[in-house]
């Protein structure tokens, strides 16, 4: 990769309590331009409260969040809210599909571009050139978006009648339309068939590649995280237990017993 | 059929059992005797028999038609009725054209009594309209929402009598206040779900009556405003007569007004926004919305509309006291949201003619008025969840320019 790799999320010691429950324990991680990172785990590990804490769902109770957009300088965004979260560039997906059921495919992307636009309550209402400009443009980024997810004949359909492995992919199309640098996806491959997971193994390749958005993955399918990502971080009892290329993980003691090991068992 | 015929039966049975000693037994205190009405007994049997034969017939109807629509895999196969008649021109334009020439005409061939009813029904279309933004298209639950109607009433009572200040002046002036109130109740409940939710705003309901009532220095306590000037038209004097016609167009026009309004925020990235907060919030949040923002929009909005009509309101009757905005009015509102089927503005208006005119024309109903509305909102629920006109699916165009840009 000829460009230099510059630091995008940076995650230090972040721990999160639920009552008597440590939930994630001192767990840091670091993702870079153009890298597709995956996060595993056995169940309960505390990936997804992982991802709760990063994009500001959580706030952690201790450890240290920091984002380093490219072109604007770092921000400790620990306490955000979501929604500034995103707006910062970092877009999550979600393992229990969190579709807006009741609108269409296309309205579903469109609100991905809600924090990219500013059209008011009053602008709405006068509906002048400029919000005009604004809703055609969201209009057609979000077909560009579904073309690429391969969602286009779905349009106009209501999210809840799509087949699950389209939703999935819709749910990625959703957050990248909010024009983010880091995606974050929560097991997106997770309920679908062989061929579903291969071609979603393609799409995380190409957005990585042509939309120069880098990825953050927790997943469970070993094959689709062992063909696609650089670097591997494993955790366990809400502890990181190992870090590395697919290489050194799948040759770690620990990791195998840990979670491999299970998986044969299974 | 016959096992129907047997449950029905029991149910009869256990009915005139339950009711025994209300509809049967009476006891004359004066005479010191029981008096037995076994053709009470005889009444609530047939009754309770023959209801519960509909309802078992209904609900077998409803499974055949869920299951139906199961089989089709896409409920928008088969249309409702209200839709079809929305989205082929070839029947909506006459109708509309005919509803147009009706709506025009009807306070020269009625009377002034049921103009004044017509103005009422209206006003409660577009309360109906308001809260649909908040309820229907939020998804945020309001049961204080005459609360903001009772502000732009005493906004203009209040502006009126204190300071002489005109029905054109206040309008605008109550439906702001309308708004403020709005975001004055959004705050606190922000974060506020369900059943929260729904005492909180059932709660600013009562305080806002209460406060009304109790403070006589402003609001006249529970003798109200008397006096209030009808709308004018350029200083003119007009009859009662007239300014009823009058006061019937102005409502028309703010009826038109309150859907081109929300017609647009629906169709924006405003509206957008609120329904994917109703939707699922965090996704929504996680998505880029700002939550806070959103919400106090929704509230603001819905309850300008409320506090415009308000002053409408206030100026049709002449005369206001907290006895007009009670808990019954918010619950009269939110039946026409839900009738009308939530974010649905024609099954809305709908609704809220049927609502306000049926009670109003049929004068033996509007005892049971209320056991009415229940039963009609548990079949609501059951049979058509979504109103009685589903909200249309919206369809989006491209631009042809950019498409080709982009194909090339
Ligand atoms: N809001 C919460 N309150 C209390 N406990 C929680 C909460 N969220 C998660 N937990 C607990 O934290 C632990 C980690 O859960 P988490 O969902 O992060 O696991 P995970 O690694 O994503 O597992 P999976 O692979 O099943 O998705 C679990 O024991 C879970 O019960
Ligand atoms: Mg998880």
């Amino acid at each position: 990769m000829p460009e230099t790799k510059k630091k995008l999320l940076e995650v230090k010691g972040l721990t999160m309590d639920f009552g008597g429950l440590r939930a994630v324990d001192a767990v840091s991680l670091e993702v870079s331009t153009g890298e597709i990172v995956a996060l595993i785990g056995p169940n309960g590990a505390g990936k997804t409260t992982f991802f709760n804490c990063v994009t500001g769902i959580y706030n952690p109770t201790k450890g240290e969040v920091l984002v380093h957009p490219p072109e604007k300088k770092t921000q400790r965004i620990n306490g955000f809210k979501p929604n500034r979260v995103t707006t910062i560039g970092m877009a999550r997906t979600f393992q229990n599909i969190r579709l807006f059921h009741n609108m269409t495919v296309l309205e579903n992307v469109m609100i991905g571009r809600h924090c990219r636009t500013t059209t008011s309550i009053v602008g709405a209402i006068m509906r002048g050139a400029s919000t005009k400009r604004q809703e055609q443009e969201t209009i057609e980024k979000s077909y560009e978006l579904l073309k690429k997810v391969g969602l286009v004949n779905f349009a106009d359909e209501f999210a809840k009648n799509l087949p699950y492995g389209a939703q999935r992919r819709l749910e990625i199309a959703r957050a990248m339309a909010t024009d983010p640098f880091l995606l974050l996806l929560d097991e997106p491959a997770a309920g679908m068939n062989p061929q579903e997971t291969k071609a979603l193994d393609e799409l995380i390749v190409r957005i990585r590649d042509t939309e120069k958005i880098a990825i953050l993955l927790i997943e469970h399918d070993m094959k689709l995280v062992m063909n696609i990502s650089e670097r591997i971080y494993v955790m366990e009892y809400g502890k990181e237990i190992a870090q590395g290329t697919p290489m050194d993980i799948r040759s770690n003691p620990r990791v195998i017993e840990a979670y491999l090991g299970e998986e044969a068992d299974a | 059929m016959l096992d129907n015929m047997k449950r029905s039966i029991l149910v009869a049975l256990w009915f005139v059992f339950l009711t025994f000693p209300l509809m049967v037994v009476k006891v004359n205190t004066l005479k010191n005797i029981v008096e037995w009405r076994w053709m009470n007994m005889l009444w609530v049997a047939l009754g309770a028999f023959v209801l519960s034969i509909v309802w078992r017939w209904a609900m077998v109807r409803r499974d055949l038609k869920s299951s139906e629509s199961d089989s089709t895999d896409d409920d928008q196969a088969r249309p409702g009725i209200g839709q079809r008649i929305l989205e082929d021109p070839k029947i909506f334009k006459p109708v509309l054209l005919v509803l147009a020439v009706v709506t025009l005409v009807f306070p020269l061939v009625v009377d002034i009594y049921q103009a004044n009813i017509m103005v009422l029904a209206l006003i409660f279309v577009v309360l109906g309209l308001g809260l649909n933004i908040t309820v229907g298209l939020a998804g945020l639950l309001d049961l204080g929402y005459v609360a903001f109607f009772a502000v732009g009433a005493y906004t203009y009572g209040i502006l009126n009598s204190f300071w002489g200040i005109g029905f054109w002046t206040s309008l605008p002036i109550g439906g702001l206040m309308g708004a403020l109130f709005g975001i004055a109740l959004g705050f606190p409940i922000l974060r506020l779900r369900g059943d929260y939710l729904a005492i909180v705003t059932l709660g600013f309901g009562s305080i806002a009556k209460i406060v009304i009532e109790n403070w006589e220095e402003v609001f006249n306590g529970a003798k109200g405003i008397a006096g209030i000037p009808r709308p004018g038209l350029f200083g003119l004097d007009m009859t009662i007569e007239s300014a009823t016609t009058y006061t019937y167009y102005l409502m028309i026009l703010m009826v038109l007004f309150t859907i081109f309004i929300t017609n647009r925020l629906k169709d924006s990235r405003i509206g957008r926004a609120w329904m994917a907060l109703r939707e699922d919030e965090i996704a929504c949040v996680a998505m880029g919305v700002d939550m806070a923002r959103t919400k106090l929009g929704a509230y603001a909005f819905g309850a300008f509309w409320a506090g415009l009509v308000g002053v409408i309101f206030a100026a049709r009757n002449t005369y206001i006291n907290p006895n007009s905005f009670t808990f019954m009015e918010s619950a009269l509102v939110l039946s026409i949201v839900v009738l009308g089927g939530m974010g649905s503005i024609v099954g809305v208006i709908i609704a809220a003619l049927v609502l306000i005119l049926m009670p109003e024309y049929l004068r033996a109903f509007a005892e049971y008025r209320m056991l009415m509305f229940g039963a009609v909102m548990v079949l609501m629920m059951i049979f058509r969840p979504e109103g009685l006109i589903a909200n249309v699916r919206r369809k989006y165009t491209r631009s042809a320019v950019k498409t080709e840009g982009v194909n090339a």
